[in-house]
């Protein structure tokens, strides 16, 4: 039976079961074993030399222990400076991509925007959202030159897709009741969002904005690869000498600022509840 | 005056919420209107200030035809008209004066709200506004902290600080217990009489309507089916507006309209005088 039945058993009493979640037996059973076929067919075609696989190990060994210790002395004045670079990006990419996205986060919030002014924000917003930050950038590179300046613009675009989405979801999914009290009171357009909407929507809106300058941060070590600025652009320098050991030292703070922006938007977080 | 004529409101869903209504308030008139869940009573009030837009027909407050008003004009007419909600809709995350003086958002321009600088007066007047509803101590807490019945009271607030010449109230009690729902009843239509305000009171409960209202609106499926006085509201009415149903106990046998008749609530609050009408007879 598809469906969920209740039918009394031999011993009197009553037997249920959920229902399946596809309820068509036929399909179910299709659909489990084509799975199973595909991925064994899927494994067939995966050529792994593991005779190769054996000789790299000790290369690999070489490799890594090529990062320790980690150098943070001999290259520091390049690190401290993409380090610097990259919160800076990181920073000024998160304050000037959410203050862009709150025009469009609006306009893109079924609930506030009048329809073409919905379509038009939801349109730039999946533009903004379509393209990886590691694409945008090397477009941004070649239209502004290598440097932190096509960093930053990367940055702030793919800022205003992520927050711009993420404001105008919040804002659909807040309390209609408490935006309608206040506007019943004749506030003014830009009243009612202050009063009526952000009150709604600010705890998660400085989560997420936390949250965006971790991302941002880490972004730009990637960003700095293609050219874009940054401690990317001198991770990438350190793995073209060689110098893994200096590399170890730079993801190693990585590491370390990421866990400390964490930490801190964790306790800013708790308290704007 | 609030004068309605040939309202009607029918949803894009093809619902007719409103058939014709035609509905006169005179000023200082505390009118109930009851009706079956669906009825049109929520719509009927919100297309008075248009927080739903009518279909056709007229809505004049005083000599200003509402409905025929674009947006600064509506804001103008919207500060006239307060409005009490169901389950409060207070701003949660905004604190009780900020909710209060929310209901001068329509005479504060964008700046000033923005920096939460309220003319003096204005502020004046919330905290002789809370000190009324005995709510003065809650200034600073966040409306969510409140309990229902402060914060309906908070809602209260906000309507009145708007000054307003009508009152929309919108099932006012639905979400509190009996108590505190007749307190807040009674804080409303006592508010109403002082400053001369018509009020038109959404509400399911017909006896706490037949207790406090002066006249008594029928609504089912969208039509006007009783206009008149609480205590022509016979089960041969009630079965009107309602449908079949046994309404000898809601009506409380002979007992009819003013006081606190109909109720069996226990004694603290029909022996002696109210603390609460006491504390509320003397001001404003």
């Amino acid at each position: 039976m598809a469906t969920s039945t209740a039918s009394p058993s031999s011993s009197g009493g009553v037997s249920w079961r959920k229902a399946p979640f596809i309820a068509d037996a036929r399909l179910r059973w299709g659909l489990g074993i084509g799975l199973g076929a595909y991925l064994a067919a899927a494994a067939g075609t995966l050529e792994i030399d593991w005779l190769r696989a054996w000789e790299g190990l000790p290369r690999g060994r070489q490799f890594i222990s090529a990062f320790f210790p980690p150098d943070m002395t001999s290259r520091w004045n390049e690190i401290g400076e993409g380090i610097l670079e990259s919160i800076w990006m990181a920073l000024t990419s998160t304050m000037a991509g959410i203050a862009l996205s709150i025009p469009v986060g609006l306009g893109a919030a079924r609930n506030i925007a009048p329809p073409p002014v919905y379509l038009f924000c939801r349109a730039l917003l999946s533009v903004f959202r379509s393209f990886q930050e590691v694409i945008l950038a090397i477009f941004f590179v070649k239209l502004f030159g290598f440097g932190p300046f096509a960093g930053f613009v990367t940055l702030s675009l793919a800022t205003i897709g992520f927050y711009g989405k993420l404001l105008a979801e919040d804002i659909e999914d807040m309390d209609p009741v408490q935006a309608e009290a206040v506007r019943a009171t004749g506030a003014g357009w830009f009243q009612w969002i202050n009063y009526g909407v952000q009150p709604q929507v600010m705890p998660r809106m400085v989560g997420l904005g936390l949250y965006r300058l971790d991302i941002n941060f880490r972004e730009s070590a990637v960003v700095g690869i293609v050219g874009g600025g940054g401690i990317g652009a001198t991770l990438n320098t350190a793995f073209d000498r060689y110098e893994f050991d200096s590399a170890a030292a730079i993801l190693l703070i990585i590491i370390g600022i990421v866990l400390a922006v964490e930490y801190t938007s964790g306790l800013i977080r708790k308290r704007v509840q | 005056m609030l004068k309605m004529s040939g309202l009607t409101k029918r949803y894009r869903t093809g619902d007719l919420a409103l058939r014709e209504i035609d509905l006169e308030v005179p000023d200082g008139q505390v009118m109930a209107l009851i009706g079956p869940s669906g009825a049109g009573k929520s719509t009927l009030i919100r297309c008075i200030n248009r927080l739903v837009e009518p279909t056709s027909g007229t809505v004049f407050l005083n000599d200003i035809e509402l409905n025929a008003l674009h947006r600064k004009g509506l804001r103008r007419a919207r500060r006239n008209i307060g409005m009490i909600f169901q389950e409060y809709a207070l701003v949660e995350r905004l604190t009780v004066m900020e909710n209060v003086l929310s209901g001068r958002l329509g005479y504060v321009g964008f700046w000033r709200s923005l920096f939460r600088k309220f003319p003096r007066p204005d502020i004046a007047e919330a905290f002789r506004l809370l000190e009324r509803v005995d709510l003065d101590p809650m200034v600073d807490k966040r409306a969510d902290e409140l309990s229902g019945g402060q914060r309906q009271r908070v809602g209260i607030c906000r309507a009145l600080i708007q000054n307003p010449l009508l009152l929309l109230v919108d099932e006012p009690t639905a979400s509190l217990d009996p108590k505190t729902s007749r307190q807040i009843m009674r804080l409303i239509c006592e508010l109403c009489k002082e400053r001369g305000l018509s009020a038109i009171i959404n509400i399911h409960d017909v006896q706490l309507a037949r207790i406090f209202a002066e006249r008594v609106v029928g609504l089912r499926m969208g039509e006007i089916v009783y206009d008149g006085l609480p205590d022509r509201l016979t089960p041969k009415v009630l079965t009107e507006i309602y449908g079949e149903e046994d309404w000898e106990t809601t009506i409380g046998g002979e007992k009819t309209g003013g006081g606190d008749a109909g109720e069996n609530e226990g004694d603290d609050e029909d022996a002696g005088p109210h603390p609460e009408k006491e504390r509320l007879a003397g001001m404003i």
